[in-house]
């Protein structure tokens, strides 16, 4: 069954947390991955490569660009569950 | 008149790695050495990385030097005549001639000559595959001992200004020698290609077009993202499937030896392996660099000098890279 908006931003704080110690409340929809969370390329390949996992989706490389804030991410992966 | 019949091979029943022989570039090569040209820093390396500092060989130094003095080691600690060695495989991709070999002058310079003496070209799983082909090559009895190097030269084909590749780069030589053993010391090897992926890693351009002007000096480039994600996820699969065929678990490893391509790949791979804990994981990249088909040998080599590791206890060894090509197997450590 596919997870919602909210079970999917849960999902990937604890991913978040997991690959770089930054706490799960602070993994918000409009936050940057960049900006406002200080996460580096690779960090950011092995989050999707994460995410990927738990959520059973295909994430792009072409896309992972595009997915500048939590929000994006979360929604890129509740719309291809 | 009946026609005879052939003689074959008379197989030895398992093989081992006697001793492994480690030599390094000459030059440590720090991070504020080589970060104005990337336009980076210390800190953004070592963060990247994991790299402090990287050994680079001098240019009167050549990558036939490294690989002599490490044969010489590998021959010495295993208490063989060079004489008995009935192969040499030599995993390089930076020997600078098109041919012949560098497996046919090392076997002439270490006293191995006329051994047969080939080159392997499969970048970063180069060791593993001869690791591979001198199992096969002892047990089926076509060679007593074989010397296996692992060699490269890779700071004649950098590029400074290079952001994806370069800066991780470095020198060095690993040799072993493979012989008949009265039990088990390599397991089967799981290794491979995925040339779907041919350009992710490999040169700017090809020496064709070098000649024609129409590129200059070849060297090394990398998509990062690529590599990283298939160097981890299908690696995991590949260090499984090498444990499963070993027969052996997680747990019954004292050290996990990967080629040592990036330390945020090294622990990626650990984490998704769910290495238990009293597991050695190799982390020789730190003071070393990425030495690509030398780094296997000289991260195992600098286990057991330390004293990290035991003689003995088993270690699961993996090298993958340009091709894409990969290779893994458990061994017993010399």
């Amino acid at each position: 069954m596919a997870l919602s908006q909210t079970e999917v931003l849960a999902g990937l704080a604890e991913i978040v947390n997991e690959e770089t110690g930054i706490d799960t409340s602070s993994v918000q929809m409009d936050k940057s991955f960049v900006d406002d969370l200080d996460i580096d390329s690779i960090s950011m390949l092995t989050i999707v490569m994460n995410a990927e996992g738990k959520f059973g989706v295909t994430i792009p490389e072409e896309k992972v660009a595009d997915l500048k804030t939590v929000g994006d991410a979360v929604n890129f992966i509740t719309d291809a569950q | 008149m009946s026609q005879p019949t052939l003689n074959q091979y008379s197989a030895v029943k398992f093989s081992r790695i006697y001793a492994l022989g480690a030599a390094r570039g000459d030059l440590v090569v720090t991070n504020d050495d080589i970060a104005g040209p990337i336009d980076s820093s210390d800190e953004w390396i070592q963060r990247r990385t994991g790299i402090i500092s990287r050994r680079r060989a001098s240019k009167d130094v050549s990558l036939m030097d490294m690989a002599v003095e490490a044969s010489n080691i590998a021959i010495k600690r295993a208490g063989i005549d060079p004489s008995e060695i009935g192969a040499v495989i030599f995993s390089t991709i930076t020997h600078p001639h098109q041919t012949p070999s560098a497996a046919a002058l090392l076997a002439d310079k270490i006293g191995a000559n006329p051994a047969p003496a080939y080159d392997v070209s499969a970048a970063c799983a180069g060791y593993c595959y001869g690791i591979a082909q001198a199992d096969a090559l002892v047990r089926s009895g076509m060679a007593k001992y074989v010397l296996v190097v692992g060699g490269e030269k890779l700071s004649d084909f950098i590029d400074p200004t290079d952001r994806t590749i370069s800066f991780l780069l470095a020198d060095g030589a690993g040799a072993a020698i493979v012989g008949p053993s009265d039990t088990p010391g390599i397991s089967p090897t799981v290794w491979g290609t995925d040339g779907s992926h041919w350009s992710a890693v490999g040169m700017t351009a090809s020496l064709l077009e070098l000649r024609d002007g129409e590129a200059g000096w070849p060297t090394l480039v990398q998509d990062g993202a690529t590599v990283f994600k298939w160097a981890v996820w299908e690696m995991v699969k590949v260090a499984k499937e090498a444990l499963e065929v070993a027969g052996v678990k997680a747990e019954d490893l004292a050290a996990i030896v990967t080629h040592q391509a990036n330390i945020r790949i090294i622990d990626e791979l650990a984490k998704q392996l769910a290495v238990p804990e009293g597991v050695v994981i190799a982390r020789d990249i730190i003071y070393t660099g990425n030495t690509s088909a030398a780094s296997v040998p000289l991260a195992m080599d600098a286990l057991l000098t330390s004293g990290e590791v035991k003689s003995g206890g088993l270690a699961l060894q993996i090298g993958f890279g340009a091709g894409l090509a990969f290779a893994a197997q458990v061994v017993v450590l010399p």
